[in-house]
């Protein structure tokens, strides 16, 4: 395989958990909650698919117990933030704490343990191409998360559950106005986004680093939150932006690869150093954030 | 029939202490279950996490030791939380200001002179301040969100950290262990309380939290930062500006983070190690949530949290529970807090009946 190849069909792989994380803080982010628990969501989400991957030697099993751990730590956010009006940004920080927290107690008796990585899924013909071929060599939730991605674009763009979505962020007290059950809507959302951070997580620890070790995530699920406002809340440039950021954290082995003398702490330090870059550059394009983000991000809504 | 949570005019005073307390049982008993269902000795797990930290002079004076950190980074932080700046990284800066402090004794560590403990709690408040200074400008400047910013300025220096501990600054005769040298004795923080390893840097919490009180009860700019958090146009409209908010809510929070992280080196340390980041960063935040982001009640959470990051050491010896256990008890009693806050702040009533 040669160093583009591999760099092309690595950038897919990494950048799959954090768009998997992102797009479903998409969802919730574009219903007018601000979930900033995402980490300790992937955290938990990346243990629970672990030990389960581990005894039972079923990986589907691994992400559907993710998921479901994903569920109902959101859930928990959902009765602070929904139910009971709490500030959004400390019940989100409040479940991160308690996911990362339960996410180390779980994982602590498999500590250094490995999974084998599941087979991979070459398209035919196109995973045969020269130079490219190792870009459509890909496992099964790589596809899967770009098809989703396509999936959601096209719901929140061209349906009307996206439209209701939609309506409910930008403006809670007219939809509810109008009829649309805003507290159930915004519940459906949270669960969603748990769902995919818990198996973003389950992604991360049981296929793209199929070994077990605390603190794993190391802050991907704070940069799936980045992307969702580098991508002005929509579908399709949250991809780029987790490609970009799965060509970043490739960083260490290209390093290696090109021979470049850094020390790792260094190419460790890019994606974050990035981020807030990004962060500047593009929120500094106030009239452009203002027109894309979501009008009711945050607020808290009784009705 | 429909529930609705209806806003109280006032917070009685008692239910603002209740909040906490109940928060604090139900974490209690969530965490008992857990444990139980992990196979622990859950009795024995609470005794060690609870009730352990005050058996003895020992245990309370490590459960000072750590009080003062704690107490310090909170302060700092509620005064942003107060206006709605979020700063989550006072880990970072905690971490960037013990780098600081660290440079001097490591560049002279024949040094004599009395002013080298002066200097490097000088150096560590202003590398904190500088740290968080970097999101406070990308916020006012570029409109960049604070919270993700001081996070990931966290992570980056979780990276110098780890590169100067096993590159420039790894002390040469130290086994290969990823720590610097050990720091010459005008280095190191005056005891405060003998026999143990309380230091001075306790009493600068306390007057940190004193002023702390002062300023928001009195003072002109504590009400200014309210006003700000809470109605900004309002206070847009009353001449205060946003931007001064922002600068000097995280400036104050890195100060104290910085500060904090000097005394970590210059006291129970007495060199720079990994182990000066333990999470007192994070855990700030959770104790000024719990103490209402009032000084006062930060005193007291410190207090509390200080008790379980002392007891959380006691029980992975004596109920084998991963240090973990401590952060999953901490998530739960933000949690719990938070959702009682409602209560406190709201009454439950049903729709069409009216006011209770």
């Amino acid at each position: 395989m040669t160093i583009l190849a591999f760099i092309l069909a690595g950038t897919l792989a990494a950048a799959t958990p954090m768009l998997l994380a992102a797009l479903g803080e998409l969802i919730v982010e574009r219903s007018g909650v601000l979930n900033l628990g995402i980490e300790g969501m992937m955290a938990l989400g990346a243990a629970i698919g672990f030990v389960v991957t581990y005894h039972t030697h079923n990986p589907y099993l691994g992400f559907a117990a993710a998921a479901l751990g994903g569920i109902i730590l959101s859930l928990v956010f959902a009765i602070l933030a929904l139910a009971l009006t709490a500030n959004q940004v400390a019940a989100g920080l409040a479940i991160g704490v308690l996911g990362q927290g339960v996410s180390s107690l779980l994982g602590k008796p498999l500590e250094s343990q490995t999974l084998n990585a599941p087979d991979k899924l070459p398209i035919p013909g196109l995973a045969d191409l020269p130079l490219i071929g190792p870009v459509f060599d890909q496992d099964v939730v790589v596809y899967l998360t770009l098809i989703l991605a396509v999936v959601l674009w096209a719901v929140l763009n061209h349906s009307k559950l996206g439209l209701i979505i939609r309506a409910v962020g930008e403006s809670p007290g007219a939809a509810r106005a109008i009829g649309f059950p805003v507290v159930r809507i915004r519940l459906g959302a949270i669960a969603f986004g748990g769902a995919l951070a818990g198996m973003a997580g389950a992604y991360a620890s049981t296929i793209y680093t199929p070994l077990w070790a605390d603190g794993m995530i190391a802050g991907r699920g704070w940069i799936a939150v980045a992307l969702v406002v580098f991508g002005t809340w929509q579908a399709g440039r949250i991809v780029f932006g987790a490609l970009l950021f799965g060509a970043l954290s490739l960083g260490g082995l290209i390093g290696q690869a090109a021979g470049v003398a850094l020390p790792s702490q260094v190419l460790a330090s890019v994606p974050y150093v990035v981020t807030i870059f990004m962060l500047a550059v593009i929120s500094s394009n106030r009239r452009r954030m203002r027109l894309n983000t979501v009008a009711s991000l945050g607020q808290s809504f009784s009705g | 029939m429909r529930l609705k949570l209806e806003r109280r005019d006032a917070a009685s005073r008692w239910a603002t202490v209740a909040a906490p307390l109940i928060a604090l049982g139900l974490a209690i008993l969530t965490s008992l279950i857990l444990f139980a269902a992990l196979g622990k000795p859950a009795g024995q797990a609470l005794y060690s996490l609870l009730l352990e930290p005050f058996d003895g002079w020992y245990n309370i004076s490590e459960l000072l030791l750590k009080m003062g950190p704690l107490m310090l980074i909170a302060q700092g932080l509620a005064i942003g939380f107060r206006t709605n700046v979020f700063n989550i990284g006072a880990e970072g800066q905690l971490i960037i200001g013990a780098i600081c402090a660290s440079a001097l004794p490591i560049y002279f560590p024949t040094a004599t002179s009395v002013w080298m403990l002066p200097a490097m709690i000088g150096l560590g408040a202003a590398g904190g301040a500088v740290w968080a200074g970097l999101a406070a400008g990308l916020r006012t400047r570029f409109n960049a969100n604070e919270i993700l910013v001081t996070l990931m300025l966290t992570l980056i220096a979780t990276q110098v950290l780890n590169y100067l501990l096993l590159g420039p600054w790894k002390d040469p005769h130290g086994f290969n262990f990823p720590q610097s040298v050990m720091f010459p004795d005008v280095a190191l923080l005056p005891i405060l309380l003998p026999g143990t390893r309380v230091n001075i840097s306790l009493l600068a919490a306390l007057i940190a939290s004193g002023l702390a009180y002062v300023i928001m009860r009195h003072r002109f700019s504590g009400y200014q930062l309210l006003v700000g958090g809470l109605a900004p146009r309002a206070a847009r409209y009353a001449g205060f500006s946003e931007s001064r908010a922002v600068w000097m809510s995280l400036i104050l929070g890195g100060l104290a983070a910085g500060f904090a992280g000097a005394c970590e080196v210059a006291g129970p340390l007495g060199q720079l190690q990994r182990s000066v980041s333990t999470g007192y960063g994070y855990s700030a935040i959770i104790v000024a949530y719990l103490g209402g982001l009032n000084p006062l009640g930060i005193m007291v959470s410190a207090f509390l949290m200080a008790a379980l990051f002392i007891g959380g050491d006691n029980a992975m010896v004596s109920a084998d529970l991963p240090v973990a256990a401590v952060f999953v008890f901490q998530g739960l009693l933000l949690v719990y807090y938070l959702g009682s806050l409602t209560f406190i702040r709201h009454r439950i009533t049903f729709n069409g009946m009216g006011r209770a």
